[in-house]
């Protein structure tokens, strides 16, 4: 019977710590609708510096709060979408770039992946006419 | 071509077995400062112990280190000792992160204060500045005030070693 309280009485006040976080989720204000959906956006391309693969809207460390809290108020500030990534790059590096710019450094990022698809059906192509010319060789030989 | 066709196989995995090799010893975590080589940010903050102003300008003239730390990381505490000792070689300017007034001159009073600035940033507005992803975090700065270096995590004589001794030889 004691056990069972217990039990019960772990169980809610389990529920009511569960509680209290969820109620920590930060409210922002905002101008307007379309500031709210620069913030959302934002949120999916800025990279979390601590954590490995999450973007700073989907990701409960300390530092993704900071930088949202950032982006909230250069938002509310007036910046630019772009001005707002310079500011982030400015002090985390490109990491927290999900989208990175294209230039000589990111060219293997962006082209690597066509680039060898297009070597393969290069390659694939001259081996079917080459085994097609042995044939016609072949048969001609015969 | 028929010889070509038969190595090209093992030089794509040779080339292959490089990049995951080096892979072996790169720490994702590890990321390289987008502050190197840039000035110490400015900054107006206080001096935990005094409660007086502090700005970019009251820090050493020579190189030293800036460690970013707070009474709740436990890497912190692991590395205290050592950046204690390091703190006979060259100043270290401490920077609490994120931290509150109490807990951070607690902390120091029972591990003691190495330190020969504190600057006390309790919003972490300067840690945002550096680019601090979290506590601990351990910049080298220059007698010029120039970022050289950036280590993320502890700070330990093998660390010491390899990533700050090499540098301030060339900044001395």
């Amino acid at each position: 019977m004691m056990k069972s309280v217990l039990k019960a009485g772990l169980i809610a006040w389990l529920m009511s710590v569960a509680m209290v976080t969820h109620g920590a989720i930060e409210t922002y204000q905002f101008d307007s609708p379309e500031q709210e959906e620069r913030f959302r956006q934002l949120g999916f391309e800025l990279r979390c510096p601590k954590c490995q693969n999450q973007a700073i809207g989907d990701s409960d460390a300390e530092i993704s709060g900071d930088l949202r809290a950032e982006v909230y108020r250069l938002i509310k500030e007036g910046a630019t979408d772009e001005e707002i990534k310079e500011f982030m790059v400015a002090r985390y590096g490109r990491y927290v770039l999900y989208s990175p710019p294209l230039d000589r450094q990111t060219l293997i990022l962006w082209f690597g992946p066509a680039g060898l698809l297009v070597i393969g059906g290069i390659v694939v192509a001259l081996r079917i006419r080459r085994s097609k010319q042995a044939l016609e060789r072949g048969e001609s030989n015969a | 071509m028929s010889r070509i066709a038969v190595w090209l196989p093992l030089a794509v995995f040779a080339v292959l077995v490089g990049f995951f090799f080096k892979g072996l010893t790169l720490d994702p975590r590890e990321q390289p400062s987008a502050l190197i080589g840039q000035p110490v940010p400015e900054f107006q903050l206080t001096d935990l112990n005094t409660g007086q102003p502090l700005s970019r300008e009251q820090l050493p003239q020579q190189p030293f280190l800036l460690n970013v730390w707070a009474s709740w990381c436990i890497t912190c505490q692991v590395e205290h000792p050592y950046l204690t000792q390091l703190s006979q070689r060259m100043p270290v300017v401490g920077l609490n992160y994120k931290d509150t007034e109490t807990a951070a001159r607690n902390w120091l009073q029972k591990l003691g204060d190495p330190y020969a600035v504190q600057i006390f940033d309790p919003t972490g507005r300067l840690g945002l500045d550096l680019g601090v992803a979290g506590a601990p975090e351990t910049f080298l700065v220059d007698g010029r005030g120039v970022i050289q270096a950036r280590i993320q995590g502890e700070v330990n004589q093998r660390v010491f070693e390899r990533q700050i001794q090499p540098l301030l030889e060339t900044v001395q």
